[in-house]
């Protein structure tokens, strides 16, 4: 066997990657498929989809299912708007605290010299094992106690602190030479300079991940909105088209709002990261743990 | 074209005698801001300022806050009894006791299906995810973003599609998919009720999680395949490496260590991680003869629907132990012994 056709990342295609796009291709296919489902039964009228036998594709597509959605959600109290609002405002809030929260703290682990430096990164690291919903009721106690109960703020403080995003921004901010901020310092800049100007530029690929981990995490939480908010205005859209299912009570309508609801709440996740998954990629190289 | 242009000169002309108005204050501010910034640097509060406390502050107070405090006052409340509505009082270890000689769902439901979890999807997930991270390293650039992207979306999508899609696809009834296609095979006669069946149900969840298992360590793992030097395997076929088992054993998993242990991490965390997939499938909590109830199912059921907050605790404490000790046996199968 010739070094050529055993070479990792080629750059062009050769005869020899056939095999693998044997096995790749099928194996895609099926991992996508309950996904094209979902958006193929987001516009299946009512009568197929309750079909027999089943049907996979749509033949006659309709917004059918989406204006379902829309009619159940004004009868309820509160428009279905203001659930997305709340999931938006939030998950906006998470992202941006959670990547500045994440790269002022990497910079000062990897950077920065203090005592206690590299115990605290062991805690972190630790820290990645921990199952969250274990101590949800802790969390409960604490959020109740700080007078969170019932604020957009219990949506965001227990996603704000993510050992997995420090993580990945302190083994990326391990890369910059030590040199650029030497130089940084001589020309008389102070540490939050040297983070503002050397270190956030460069480790924009690192943060590209946090940003996309803080918004599935928050996009998809519906433990809030369970456990910490008791008022209906409060909740994300999660939770509203969890309970969508259950409480419409009338099976053939909630299989169509389920179909468009499961839709809504994926979509914006897939689109995230396939525009952002180079940068994702990219930090995901310096991931490892020693 | 034109037509932006224009836009872009209204808008000056409308913005310039506004700039006017305020540039003598402008100016004003910026030469105090000067003044103040050449004042106080290197002075005693731009040091203070720069003190790496500031830096980590934040988090540290989040970190205990939403992780440390937690873990520590649920090891204490596991010691004790409380409903939430009386102060807790306090009973040593009765609760652990109780969970590991009395309750026999726990022992027999929540541990086993936990630790029987854990041992096939964890490992398996991480198996897989490695060998599809080594199949994508092998194709092009072009392709292998648009594979990668079919295959780690179901891990994006994961608790969403629990209840809408799975429950169609394997529906106990003919209209469920698979049951039409066996049907029409000819394989069964009788519709199989998948998701009642104690046995199947089990099966079904995992090759669910199977299904979303490429999640964030798979990326790891294809990052870190990448980025290995190319030169090591130009080097290791002159030193008489044969084949392609021989590449991935001798070069590849020591050249990716590091991702391969933040992997295992990831794929033993997540699959302790779960609970709720068997009453989402099967419609019912618990689901028919405990099947597929976890640890952390078992916690939230005395926690949040029969208020024994201190027992619930205990079972969350107990998860955390064993998770940490799958973690140290990975640490040692993938750490690095300095």
């Amino acid at each position: 066997m010739s070094i050529q056709n055993t070479m990792f990342n080629p750059k062009r295609y050769h005869k020899s990657q056939l095999k693998f796009h044997f096995v790749l291709l099928p194996l895609s296919i099926f991992m996508s498929l309950p996904i094209i489902f979902i958006i193929n039964n987001a516009f299946k009228p009512l009568t197929e989809l309750f079909a027999y036998p089943p049907k996979f594709f749509v033949r006659q597509p309709t917004l059918d299912n989406f204006r379902l959605l829309f009619d159940f959600s004004k009868e309820s109290g509160i428009p279905m708007s203001r659930y997305l609002f709340n999931s938006v405002i939030s998950a906006t809030i998470v992202v941006i605290l959670s990547v500045i929260l994440s790269s002022i703290t990497a910079f000062a682990l990897s950077k920065l010299r203090f005592k206690a430096k590299n115990t605290l990164f062991k805690i972190n690291t630790f820290a990645l094992m921990f199952v969250p919903i274990a101590v949800a009721i802790p969390r409960y106690l604490i959020i109740v106690n700080m007078g969170l109960f019932n604020t957009y703020a219990a949506h965001i403080i227990p996603l704000l602190a993510m050992p997995v995003g420090l993580f990945l921004v302190k083994q990326f901010t391990d890369q910059v030479p030590d040199e650029l901020l030497d130089a940084a310092k001589i020309d008389g800049a102070s540490n939050w300079k040297i983070y503002t100007k050397v270190i956030l530029p460069l480790v924009k690929p690192a943060l590209v991940t946090v940003a996309v981990l803080s918004f599935q995490a928050s996009w998809g939480n519906v433990e809030a909105s369970n456990n910490l908010i008791d008022k209906e205005s409060l909740r994300t859209l999660p939770f509203y088209l969890g309970t969508l299912m259950n409480s419409t009570g009338n099976v053939i309508a909630s299989a169509g709002i389920g179909a468009v609801a499961s839709l809504i709440s994926f979509v914006p996740n897939l689109l995230i990261f396939i525009f952002l998954q180079n940068k994702v990629m990219e930090s995901m190289a310096q991931s490892g743990i020693k | 074209m034109k037509n932006k242009f224009e836009v872009k000169s209204i808008i000056k002309r409308l913005v310039s005698p506004i700039e006017q108005f305020f540039s003598p204050l402008s100016k004003k501010l910026n030469k105090i801001n000067r003044e103040i910034s050449e004042k106080y640097n290197n002075s005693k509060y731009v040091r203070i300022f720069n003190h790496p406390v500031f830096f980590i502050l934040p988090y540290i107070v989040l970190f205990s806050l939403i992780i440390l405090l937690p873990t520590i006052i649920s090891a204490a409340l596991s010691l004790t009894y409380y409903n939430t509505i009386q102060f807790p009082d306090f009973i040593y270890l009765e609760n652990y006791i109780n969970l590991l000689t009395n309750d026999s769902v726990f022992l027999q439901s929540a541990i086993a299906n936990t630790i029987k979890w854990g041992v096939i999807v964890g490992p398996a997930g991480y198996i897989l995810s490695f060998f599809l991270a080594w199949l994508l390293s092998q194709v092009t650039h072009r392709m292998r973003t648009i594979y990668t992207l079919c295959i780690y979306s179901p891990s994006i999508t994961g608790p969403i599609m629990m209840s809408v899609l799975w429950r169609v696809i394997f529906s106990g009834d003919q209209s469920g998919y698979i049951n039409y296609v066996l049907l029409k095979l000819g394989l069964i006669t009788n519709p199989i009720v998948f998701l009642q069946d104690p046995n199947l149900l089990f099966i079904i969840m995992v090759l669910i999680a199977l299904w979303s298992s490429a999640g964030i360590g798979f990326l790891a793992m294809i990052a870190g395949m990448l980025n290995i030097d190319r030169t090591l395997y130009e080097a290791a076929y002159i030193d008489g490496i044969k084949n392609r088992w021989q590449e991935i054993f001798y070069i590849t998993i020591p050249s990716m260590k590091p991702q391969m242990l933040f992997g295992a991490v990831m794929a033993i965390v997540g699959s302790f991680n779960v609970s709720g997939i068997a009453s989402a499938l099967s419609g019912g909590n618990p689901p028919p003869q405990y099947v597929g109830w976890m640890i952390m199912d078992h916690a939230n059921d005395y926690g949040f629907i029969r208020y024994e907050m201190g027992y619930a605790s205990a079972v969350a404490i107990i998860l955390l132990v064993i998770v940490f000790v799958f973690n140290k046996v990975s640490y040692k199968l993938f750490g690095n012994n300095e």
